[in-house]
């Protein structure tokens, strides 16, 4: 009997299945497709703690950003410290945005207020048309689904079955006990569910609500620019202000903020777009059309520059913007790895390392309270 | 011709993509019972690739070149006098006009457009048509690229079908072609891709390939076909009159001594900076390579068969199924309609068949559009009997025709599978090993198909080196859009909104 089965084979449960194989636990990672595909594979590679108010969710950023700098020793995929810088339009956003880094500072941020006079040594190509901005050091960035593969072959005897579907739990009384797949039953010592925006459906065979919704958003990829075009035309991640109010809103309705990067392949990605439209993988012009006017607001210099494709995916949203992390004391056995909105990859590795710590019956080295699963219940 | 017409803005019956046999006959079928059709095309001239032509200037330097169905085209070209032909517009994308949508354009437009259409009462019925229409999202010109809006209210897809290569070590040589390149350079410019062309691949387009280089002066130091042809009876029962025309191109090679032989293979390029030669293997039956030889040459032309162009089909959501051939196909009913109400599809889209299949079907779909928006269109069962005979041997010639997988033994660890983004075959393998088990996940590790062209060269080898056959394509920006024009800047917004032909948009860049 191996000792967990983590479902899903995305970023968090490639990072619960290493830290729990690092914990000396036989691991055995299921998804019903390939590693790495559902909302891992469509993300930009997000690590920030420069979007999150002081709280749980920003605790946890801080803990994932020193973890990732440790995991950037694995190898064999794109880590880069590259840090972000959020900028904004009008000097009483600015002084929004100060404040808020004043607060986080208080949490252990780093950052370094911007004039607008200073933004050009930052990103040259920015507009002039700034109030100033803040440069937060620690943000970087991860190519997600390498990260995610890599974790899980460098988890020591992790086996990883793909193509496998959960279909049942297995149960002993209240407890679980293991799963039923389409290939069989499993029987475990413990259940991660680390399903993403799915989780919801694996909490349910267990006879549990837990209320994650798809928030979708959509990302431009551009043609590879510097190399024999020029340098990057885009240093940092950046993004506008709006983008910390548009992730913690609530709205259904369309949602963008500009966020721009390059990533080491020449390509620059722009996002962010939020919406409640359910799993419709329709492309939305309007959509792509905000992004591009967004983009091109920020750097005119893009307006030049190709789109040479678009994706969409189907970020994990909670009704509190906060993950569900722990064991869900209505059926002990089972714990959740799920909920991280558009910041899974970033808190992959505390929400893992977190999740081992359970499992290997260690004191949480954080407060887990505020994520726990059974907090929705009415 | 182009442009004349309708030169205002507003909602026509029919956008049509495609300007190839299948786009050119619906949109004479559809225009000839009363349709406002625009037709359009990425291309600077009508035909797509089969009647690919030369510009006029150019042929009156070659008079003796002989251009295939030339007199079709023509008869074609000329019946298409009251349809907005716009060439040079490649389309990026196509979406339903919604309510949504609809509210994102300004009153006026709308307003003109509807009292521009008799007909476009029905369409404002929800009750009676679910979609209100079409956009067509289009980039035409060249240097002064601008952004192009067209509305329809019925959308046929007639937009062929690209090359199918299979990677080897070397193909990312410069002269290697493919089978479909050389025979545009070809009846295009009227340019030989090489002095010494080896010409390989599978299926019966090679023929007139070769055929085709050696009339216009290229040595064709051979021609190599994978397969063997033993599978061809089924083809040649549908029609017979097609082993006549097979007869004939191999006697065209054999009058010009090229040599031609089944079961080889090009397996390696070789050269320096371009090619100089090449390796040729006998196949065994799954096309493991066997004895190998060499033979110089300076271009080569490869094809192992075609790829639908289908995404923007797949963009409205259009149900497709994997084809004789594995390539996904547009699944349509006798009329060619798609499982989109008001999306239509004929030619290669529904399955590759050829330009006289292609034909029949744009014939089918000009007539069934204009019958589903009320006009008066008499049956034509011999229209249809002609398309089930085609499509039968369109199928027949796929499964005569296949493609084994010993190639993937022709692969190197070095051998690039991508070339956009320089992608080797030991790269996929690892993303392989790393848990990678379709060609979206190879995508996601290892980044083949990520560049330039989107996966259209390579996407049969990733999904067959993924164990899969090919998905249906994701590309929701079809073509390359530089961001300004997807912003559509205010400056220009006259353009976006459909006045495609308005000089005031033009002289706002």
């Amino acid at each position: 009997m191996t000792d967990v089965v983590v479902v899903g084979a995305g970023v968090v449960g490639a990072a619960c299945a290493y830290y729990a194989a690092r914990a000396g636990l036989s691991v055995t990672v299921l998804d019903r497709g390939p590693v790495a595909a559902g909302t891992t594979g469509a993300g930009e590679g997000n690590i920030l703690v420069s979007d999150k108010e002081p709280g749980p969710e920003l605790e946890l950023a801080l803990l994932s950003a020193r973890l990732w700098r440790e995991l950037a020793g694995l190898g064999g995929f794109e880590y880069e410290a590259k840090g972000g810088l959020v900028v904004a339009e009008t000097s009483e956003v600015l002084g929004s945005l100060a404040d808020l880094a004043v607060a986080q500072a208080g949490a252990g941020v780093e950052h370094v207020p911007v004039a607008a006079g200073e933004l050009p040594g930052y990103e040259p190509d920015l507009t002039p048309d700034l109030a100033g901005g803040v440069y937060y050091p620690q943000d970087s960035q991860v190519q997600p689904m390498l990260a995610a593969a890599r974790l899980l072959s460098g988890a020591p005897g992790a086996v990883l079955r793909t193509g496998v579907e959960v279909t049942g739990l297995l149960r002993d009384g209240d407890r679980v006990t293991g799963v039923r797949t389409n290939e069989g039953d499993i029987p475990a010592g413990a259940v991660v569910n680390a399903a993403g925006t799915w989780s919801g459906e694996v909490a349910a065979l267990a006879g549990l609500d837990l209320p994650i919704l798809p928030r979708r958003g959509f990302i431009l990829v551009t043609e590879p620019l510097g190399g024999r075009l020029g340098p990057p035309l885009i240093r940092h991640k950046v993004y506008t202000a709006a983008y910390v109010t548009d992730v913690a809103s609530d709205s259904e309705g369309l949602e963008t903020s500009a966020v721009i990067e390059g990533t080491p392949s020449g390509t620059v990605l722009i996002g962010a777009s939020r919406e409640r439209v359910g799993f419709d993988r329709t492309t939305s012009i309007p959509v792509l059309e905000a992004l591009a006017r967004q983009a091109v607001a920020l750097f005119p210099g893009l307006a030049a520059r190709r789109v040479i494709r678009a994706y969409c995916g189907f970020r994990p949203y909670c009704p509190d913007h906060l993950p569900v992390i722990g064991a869900d004391p209505r059926a002990p056995g089972l714990y959740h790895a799920c909920g991280h909105e558009g910041a899974g990859i970033g808190l992959a590795p505390a929400t893992g390392h977190l999740v081992a710590g359970l499992l290997a019956g260690a004191a949480p080295t954080l407060d887990l309270s505020p994520f726990r699963p059974e907090r929705f219940a009415a | 011709m182009p442009g004349s017409g309708h030169e205002g803005p507003g909602t026509r019956d029919l956008a049509i993509v495609g300007a190839g046999p299948a786009g050119m006959a619906a949109a004479v079928a559809a225009s000839r019972a009363g349709l406002d059709v625009v037709l359009v095309d990425a291309q600077a001239r009508l035909g797509g690739q089969y009647f690919r032509h030369a510009p006029p200037g150019l042929r009156a330097g070659h008079p003796g070149t002989p251009q295939r169905g030339f007199g079709r085209f023509t008869r074609l070209a000329e019946a298409l006098t009251g349809v907005d032909v716009r060439l040079g517009h490649r389309v990026w994308a196509v979406e339903k006009a919604v309510e949504k949508n609809a509210e994102r354009n300004t009153a006026g437009n709308a307003g003109k457009a509807a009292g521009n259409d008799p007909g476009n009462e029905a369409d404002q019925n929800p009750g009676k048509d679910a979609a209100a229409g079409f956009i067509v999202h289009c980039l035409a010109g060249t240097r002064d690229e601008r952004r192009v809006t067209l509305r329809a209210r019925r959308l046929l897809i007639a937009t062929g079908a690209h090359d199918r290569p299979l990677p080897f070590p070397g193909w990312d040589l410069p002269g290697v072609l493919t089978a479909g390149g050389a025979q545009a350079l070809l009846k295009g410019d009227l340019v030989p891709a090489g002095r010494t062309v080896v010409v390989a691949g599978t299926g019966p387009f090679l023929l007139p390939v070769a055929a085709g280089l050696a009339e216009a002066g290229a040595r064709v130091a051979g021609v190599f076909e994978a397969n063997g042809g033993a599978g061809l009876a089924p083809a040649l029962a549908v029609r017979p009159g097609k082993l006549a025309e097979g007869a004939g191109y191999l006697w065209r090679l054999a009058r010009r001594r090229v040599p031609y032989a089944v079961r080889h293979a090009v397996v390696e390029a070789h050269g320096g900076d371009r090619l100089t030669h090449v390796t040729v293997a006998r196949l065994g039956r799954d096309w493991t390579p066997g004895a190998r030889r060499t033979i110089a040459c300076d271009a080569l032309a490869v094809g192992y068969g075609f790829v639908p162009q289908i995404e923007l089909a797949t963009q409205l959501g259009c149900a497709t199924e994997a084809g004789g051939d594995g390539e996904q196909v547009v699944v349509v009913d006798a009329g060619m309609r798609t499982s989109v109400p008001g999306v239509y599809a004929a030619g290669e889209p529904t399955g590759v068949g050829g330009a006289d299949l292609a034909e029949a079907e744009g014939w089918i779909a000009g007539r069934a559009v204009a019958a589903d928006l009320g006009r008066p269109v008499r049956p034509a069962p011999a229209l249809s009997r002609r398309r089930d005979r085609l499509a039968a041997f369109g199928r027949a010639m796929q499964d005569a025709y296949p493609v084994r997988d010993g190639w993937k033994g022709w692969l190197r660890g070095d051998t690039l599978v991508c070339r956009c983004e320089e992608v080797p075959y030991a790269r996929v393998r690892e993303a392989l090993a790393l848990g990678a088990t379709d060609a979206r996940s190879v995508k996601l590790l290892a980044r083949p198909g990520m560049g330039w062209c989107q996966g259209r060269v390579c996407g049969y080898a990733v999904a067959r080196l993924a164990g899969e056959t090919s998905p249906p394509p994701r590309r929701p920006v079809a073509h390359p859009v530089r961001l300004g024009d997807l912003a559509g800047l205010p400056d220009r917004a006259d353009e976006t909104q459909g006045t495609a032909n308005d000089p005031a948009g033009e002289e706002a860049r």
